[in-house]
């Protein structure tokens, strides 16, 4: 061989068939023709001319097999989402989310048409931003929702990566619509339900890591139902010691939630590839 | 060209056994003991586990799978020890499991299916195609592969569940009834991919069909009460019954002579 390439005469003894050729020669020009595109193309070249024999077999065998490719049709691809998708949410997720937003553009009706005791003095919208997303990180990872479960936990990626990915994933969807939403009424600034929203759901993640996310979310947003928006519509006012936690200044409460739960699920990463 | 060996391909085992367990127990719910005190090595080879339900089977498989944390006791996968607060993400890369009742999203293709499961393993991404197709061929699925998982027989999904275990080319390969749904043909072709699993894979298959056993697996551990019972060739195993005890075959009867003598066939079933 000379240089990187095989050379013509060997390549010509090859695609002769000859017997004379050395076994290990026959083996390193195999491995070199089989990473190697111009040496192949000088091969095909070589049979046609130097081994017409091989050439009409060829002929034949396409000649007898060109019907029947013909006839194959190639099956139409049945993708309808994209890889990335998959990657981001599971279908067991979907229905979750729907909801969520369903339940958010509900809060924001009420919250443009109904009296406004129903609440007493703070807006529907903002009584459930901070439990909102909490519906879909119960999905992201849950045994009795999520039907592959199963599969999932015992693979690689399981675990606190694959449980962010799908948290984003649901704050993705559901901010936007609460952005939108306190835009349009009018009635809280984003920082007012942006931090609680976001303390609550490094708060079910963190507690997630001991008594499993699903448990921890529902937890955390019953918690929530029966202090805060029961009371508020049953005597038509939040009670004074939450009403504090909801004004605009105590929002250093809310960071410091969300910081203590960043903090407890670094320090518990590697509960969750077990959960 | 990708190369097709890489460094941690032709590197040396570090390990004796692909899975070793030392006074394994594992609790099921608040009580239970599903495994209760197992000792047991496995090498290469394809390993049939059996024995009656509520064995602890399950329960055994899914914590090799890492599903599942020990309560007790030590347990050594490809040389890397298993427990809480470890992380397993290494270790899981080179798992292939099957889980009794898989569920999976039925709306996915199989191609779909596997690939998901593909990324999930962590396969490098520009293996995933191939892999996928060699799977779904293996299992003989390559004309449904664009088919709904939700248009497949219960037979099919089973294979599609054999093709997202063995997608990854697994060092330890853990079968929970795998055989449950096929159609004899089916189930004799399968026998023939599991001899061929179990060349240079741990492969780790329960059943309860004792001539699945006898068929396709080089070694035979029968299990208990969440204790091991019997552990040899399926040679071994029929060696052990005699024509006084209950079965139509061989192994049958040495399956059955194993557990009387272990004092553990409880019920009238």
């Amino acid at each position: 061989m000379s240089g990187e390439h095989a050379s013509r005469q060997l390549i010509d003894d090859y695609a002769r068939g000859d017997a004379t050729m050395a076994a290990d020669t026959v083996w390193a020009l195999e491995a070199h023709l089989e990473t190697c595109a111009p040496c192949r193309s000088h091969l095909a070249a070589c049979v046609a001319t130097e081994a017409p024999g091989i050439a009409a077999l060829l002929d034949t065998v396409r000649a007898g097999l060109e019907p029947q490719l013909d006839a194959a049709v190639r099956a139409p691809s049945r993708r309808v989402r994209p890889r990335w998708v998959a990657a981001w949410l599971t279908p067991a997720m979907a229905p979750w989310l729907v909801m969520t937003v369903v339940v958010t553009l509900m809060a924001l009706l009420l919250d443009a048409v109904a009296s406004p005791s129903f609440f007493g003095d703070i807006s529907p919208v903002l009584a459930i931003a901070p439990v909102l997303p909490l519906c879909g990180v119960a999905a992201s990872w849950s045994s009795g929702l999520d039907p592959a479960h199963e599969l999932t936990a015992s693979t690689a990626r399981a675990g606190l990566p694959l449980l962010l990915r799908r948290t984003t994933a649901v704050l993705v969807v559901v901010l936007p619509g609460l952005l939108v939403g306190g835009w349009l009424t009018g009635t809280m600034t984003a920082a007012q339900w942006l931090l609680p929203s976001l303390a609550f759901t490094s708060t079910a993640l963190a507690l997630g890591s001991v008594v499993g996310v699903t448990r921890a979310a529902t937890g955390l947003a019953v918690a929530w139902g029966v202090l805060v928006v029961v009371p508020a519509s049953v005597t038509g006012h939040v009670p004074l010691v939450l009403r504090l936690v909801l004004q605009t200044d105590q929002l250093p409460v809310w960071g410091l939630l969300l910081a203590l739960g960043i903090g407890a699920v670094i320090a518990r990463r590697n509960a969750y590839s077990t959960l | 060209m990708t190369p097709t060996t890489s460094a941690a391909d032709t590197a040396p085992n570090t390990y004796a056994w692909e899975i070793r367990a030392g006074g394994l127990r594992v609790r099921v719910g608040r009580k239970k003991m599903a495994v209760d005190g197992l000792d047991l090595s496995l090498g290469t080879g394809t390993h049939g586990l059996l024995g009656p339900n509520g064995a602890g089977k399950t329960t055994l498989i899914r914590t090799l799978a890492t599903v599942l944390r020990p309560t007790e006791g030590e347990l050594e996968l490809l040389g890397t020890s298993v427990g809480a607060m470890v992380d397993h993400r290494a270790l899981r890369r080179r798992i292939g499991y099957l889980p009794q009742d898989f569920g999976y999203y039925k709306r996915f293709t199989v191609r779909e299916f596997v690939e998901y499961m593909a990324w999930l393993k962590e396969v490098p991404k520009p293996h995933v195609p191939a892999a996928v197709q060699r799977a779904v061929e293996r299992v003989g699925l390559a004309d449904r592969a664009d088919h709904r998982m939700k248009t497949l027989s219960g037979g099919m999904v089973r294979r599609a569940g054999i093709a997202q275990a063995i997608v990854n080319d697994p060092a330890v390969l853990l079968l929970d009834e795998p055989t449950v749904g096929l159609d004899p043909a089916q189930r004799l072709r399968f026998r023939e991919l599991l001899q061929e699993l179990g060349r240079d894979t741990c492969v780790v298959v329960s059943t309860h069909l004792v001539e699945d056993v006898a068929a396709a697996c080089s070694d035979v551990v029968l299990f208990a009460d969440g204790r091991l019972v019997f552990q040899g060739t399926p040679d071994d195993l029929a060696a052990a019954g005699s024509p006084d005890h209950p079965g139509d075959s061989p192994l049958e009867r040495g399956y059955s002579a194993l557990l009387q003598g272990s004092g553990r066939q409880g019920g009238t079933w």
